[in-house]
Parts: structure tokens; sequence; C-alpha cells
């Protein structure tokens, strides 16, 4: 089944977003934000820094309250719902990769028990399967088997970073945030954690909104592409179709800038 | 001053009213750590200053009072708190687990069951069993109130990946009926057995960190673990050198520099009670107490400067 049959068949947006705003005082984080992402889709948001990305990010995984707007996922108001609720959610169905790992992981625990955590949050309580779960998932991301009982403060940031990817996609959530999930990475690694990303997608049906300003990223990786300068969405579409026709003068900027290899 | 000038049990009437309300709480709502408004007490933080004061809302005239610390009823700690309210209460105070009707205690349950009718006190360093996990007091409090205990877990789980075992060995981590993560004070996990379905109250005290929180009788508290390395109790792999007991925990005492070491039962009054009936254990018979041992320097002291 290809994506648009996908999308076809599933017709209600996994996750709705409308108007939505953040202020910080008289500043603009982001304003007036809309869109829909469909089950298995790879939605990606490009800008500048300072753009408001990240914080749009941020307010959709909850880490901050929007001043206005909805947000609808899997048909429940997410704003609504009690902190319970959204916990559990952000645990179980959702997934945030952090820009810096040292954010996503625990630094005083070992690789193992990184990517463990989440399975025990969820309730497994069987110690040689979470041990077998992490070591397939440090495999997948490129760890060695050896370094699974070391801490990340042992590993470089690229592994850190991987590690960080494997600790939230064990517990195959649905909706995965990712802000500059490849900055540190070295271009295989990112070439291999790219690839890997888009067999999960295919996969898993999983969804994705990742934020980046790396236009390589969301070539090889979104469906669509949001397209953001101060707080306000500028452009949206087809990712190829954005890059290859843009029509916003932010967006042929943005596109023409990119050094060519 | 005159011991007389002290209310009864040292605290004032407003501020036992206010700790009694707190161990209400905290046993209306098992495992749950209730604040409370901890008072500067005439010892040091670190000295039992949250089960003092537990123990002084909780004394009552016709009580017999049992202080234990390590399972000892005379060491410096035990002495000092049992003085304590014999001087401010007036109260009966035992040796014997059986007869007190309130036993305070450091590091230890005893050995002989508790009854109903008994409540155990215990002095509390840390009550947050998620304190080295996640430093942030908000957030481990979040985290009870959401049930979010996987961190607990992680714990273990380093433990069995560095050690081959879980290595905890005392505050290990329980479960209360099925809800709070409670750190047990840190016994060793030899007792957390007699945690569960105890007939006696169990109240929690933490001074520094103004916390109270208790476990009813007959709660239902299970040590936490994993399917495939559940939950072990251990000791000393030996019995006792004095009364020959199997079963009770074990302290490590050193006796020369020669190697030589024996063990004993942690808990003096189970020992004790033992012998008393006639059990010997390997070093039994020629052994003296460390209290008649301790009386055995009285009157030396003052003469050792002119023992040259």
């Amino acid at each position: 089944m290809t994506m648009m049959e996908r999308m076809a068949v599933t017709d209600q947006p996994l996750l709705r977003v409308e108007g939505l705003t953040k202020r910080y005082g008289p500043r603009i984080g982001c304003a007036d934000v809309s869109f829909d992402l469909y089950p298995g889709e790879v939605l990606g948001i490009v800008g500048e820094s300072g753009s408001g990305k990240s914080t749009l990010l941020s307010c959709l995984a909850g880490h901050q309250r929007p001043d206005l707007g909805r947000i609808t996922y899997d048909g429940r108001d997410v704003l609504a719902m009690s902190e319970t609720d959204r916990r559990r959610l952000s645990r179980t169905d959702w997934a945030y990769v952090h820009q810096n790992p040292r954010d996503g992981l625990r630094m005083g625990v070992s690789a193992g028990g990184n990517v463990g955590e989440r399975l025990m949050a969820v309730g497994a309580r069987h110690y040689g399967e979470i041990r077998g779960k992490a070591l397939d998932w440090l495999g997948r991301v490129e760890i060695a088997p050896d370094r699974i009982d070391d801490r990340p403060s042992a590993f470089s940031g690229g592994m850190q970073q991987r590690l960080q990817i494997a600790r939230n996609l064990v517990t195959s959530p649905r909706l995965v945030f990712m802000d500059e999930p490849t900055g540190g990475l070295d271009v295989s690694v990112q070439a291999r954690l790219l690839d890997l990303l888009r067999g999960l997608v295919r996969d898993l049906g999983l969804s994705v909104i990742i934020v980046t300003h790396d236009l390589a990223v969301v070539r090889l990786l979104a469906h669509r592409l949001m397209v953001m300068k101060s707080g306000r969405v500028v452009e949206q579409g087809l990712t190829d179709q954005v890059l290859d026709d843009p029509q916003h003068g932010y967006t042929q900027l943005l596109v023409s800038s990119v050094l060519q290899v | 001053m005159t011991d007389q000038a002290y209310n009864f049990a040292y605290l004032d009437e407003q501020t036992k009213r206010m700790i009694r309300r707190a161990i209400l709480k905290g046993i209306a709502v098992p495992g749950y750590q209730v604040p409370f408004a901890s008072r500067e007490m005439p010892m040091p933080y670190g000295w039992g200053t949250g089960g003092v004061q537990v123990t002084a809302a909780c004394l009552v005239p016709e009580d017999r009072l049992k202080v234990i610390d390590q399972g000892a009823d005379d060491t410096t700690n035990a002495v000092s708190i049992r003085r304590f309210f014999q001087r401010t209460a007036g109260v009966a105070t035992t040796e014997a687990t059986t007869e007190a009707t309130v036993i305070q205690t450091r590091h230890r349950i005893p050995e002989t069951p508790l009854k109903a009718g008994q409540i155990l006190v215990y002095q509390v360093p840390i009550p947050e069993p998620l304190r080295f996990l996640e430093p942030r007091e908000t957030e481990t409090r979040k985290m009870h109130e959401l049930e979010e205990y996987g961190l607990m877990h992680v714990k273990l789980y380093e433990d069995i990946a560095r050690h081959g075992q879980i290595a905890t060995s005392y505050a290990y981590p329980v479960k209360v009926e099925g809800r709070y993560v409670m750190d047990p004070s840190p016994i060793p996990k030899f007792d957390n057995p007699k945690l569960s379905g105890n007939p006696a109250i169990q109240l929690f005290g933490a001074g520094r960190e103004q916390r109270i929180y208790a476990l009813p009788p007959w709660t239902e508290v299970v040590s936490l673990d994993f399917d495939d390395h559940p939950f072990e109790t251990s000791k000393a792999p030996h019995d006792c050198d004095l009364c020959g007991a199997q079963d009770s925990y074990l302290d490590e005492v050193i006796t020369d520099d020669q190697g030589g070491r024996m063990f004993v039962c942690s808990d003096t009054d189970f020992c004790a009670g033992r012998r008393a009936k006639g059990h010997a254990g390997r070093l039994g018979a020629g052994q003296k107490s460390s209290k008649t041992f301790a009386n055995s320097f009285e009157g030396i002291w003052p003469g050792t400067e002119g023992a040259r």
C-alpha cells in the first residue's frame, strides 16, 4: 500500500491543530498555526532561528501551554485533557526527540536503562525482555551491544543522539516530535537514521513532526512541509512542490541558500 | 529547670494535635507522605527528630516505651531517646518487644512478631524513594500523584546490569496497597516482608524533611522486583554466635586484628530472650552481653590514669 492509498483509507487526521498561538509577553512565539497530520505522515517544519518552530513543537508536545487554539489528537482535545491523561499519552503514544540529547536522556543511568525506562514506565517487569529490547534498539541505532552498560556521559554527541532516538522509539509510539534530531550525527549515520525513520513510518504507520533547518533532511523524510517565519506559516504544501517551486519570497531565499556539493 | 517545666512528652498540645492530624491522614492514605511542620527538637537532625515527634504525639501516660537503634536497646541513640521520654513524659520503659506499647526504631523491625495494639515508629532520614533518581521535589510529587513509578524500576535495572542481581540491600522500595511507592526507611531488606500484613500500626517520621507517612495494620506491602529477578531477603550466612538463632538478622563484629569475627543478632532483646531460654551459639556460654561488658568498666575509668 502506498502512502497515498493509506492516506485515502484513513480520512480522519491523527492530529488536528487549529489557530495555535503562543505569545511571550508582547512578542509572538508562533501565531495562528493550523494544520492536519494524518496517520503515517511526516510533516517537516522549516524556518530560520527564532521563527517559532521550536515554540510550536513544544506547544504541540504539551511542554508549553498555548494561549489560543485547539489541538485534537485522535479525536480528543489535548488541551482539555487532565494532566494524568496527557502525561500517559506522552509516554505511550507520543515521543519527543530533543535537539540536545542531554535534555532527553538520564545521564546517570546506563544506556540500557535509558532505553528500558519507557518500557518500565508502561509496566514491563521482566528484566531479560527489557534488556533484549534495549539491545535490539541499540543495534538499530548502531550502538555496539557492549556499550549497553555504559552511561551516556561516556558517549560521543552523535551516539547520545542515537541513544535518545532508541529510547523514544522503543515503545512504538504513533506520533513522534523531533526537534533538530540530526544535529549531532555524522553523515553516514544520518543517512542510516533517515532510512530507519522512513522504514518505521512505513511499517508502524508512524506520524512524525520534524523541526529542522536542514532541507536535505526534510527532502528525504517529509511528505509535507511547512515554512515558518516570524512565528507565522508563510507557505505549506507537498515537500517536493515547496522545495522545487517555492512561491513565497522567504522560501525562495531558504531554498537558494542551500550549499550545493 | 525542672522536668515538670515541660509539657507531657515535651511537645506542646497544639504541636501534638498538628502531628496527630498528619498521622491520621497518613493512616488514611497508606504510603502517602504527609507534610507536617516539624519542630526543632533538643537533638540533632539525623538522630531521630522525626521519630521522636511522632512518638511524642502518640504517647499517653499508660504507655510502655521501647527504643531500638539498629536492633539494639543499649546504643547511644536508643539510650538517649529513651531517657528523653523518661524525663519528659515519665512513661514506663522496657527492652522487651512483647511488653512495649510504643516502639521507636532506627533501621530495624524487631524479630519478635508485633501484636495488634502496638505502634512501631520509624526514624526516617530521606522519605522520598525517588530522591536520588529525580532531584526535583516538584517532579517527584507529580510522579507520586500520577503513579509514574517506572523510574524506580530503572534503579533496580541498573543494579542488575551492574551487579548481576538487585544489590539494594536496605531502604528497599516497596509499593503500598498497589498505590504509593514508599521508602521503608533504611531497614535491611531482610525486614521488608515484616512490613506487610503487620497487625501493629507502623508510623514513619522524617524530621528534617518534614514528612510523616504510615502503614495501618494489615496493609499489603510489596517489595518491587522483576519477574525474572524476584525480591529476595538477605542476611549473613551464619547462625548467631551467642544464641544460635538461624533466622535472625545478624551484625558482624570484629573481635581482634587477627581476622577474628563473630556474628550476633542485631536485635538484642531477641538474642537475650533466647539465651535466657537456654539457647546457645558457637560462643554462647563464655560471652558476656554488651551491657554486662559496658557495666564492667564502671569504676575503672577514673583510675586509669594512675594505672601505669
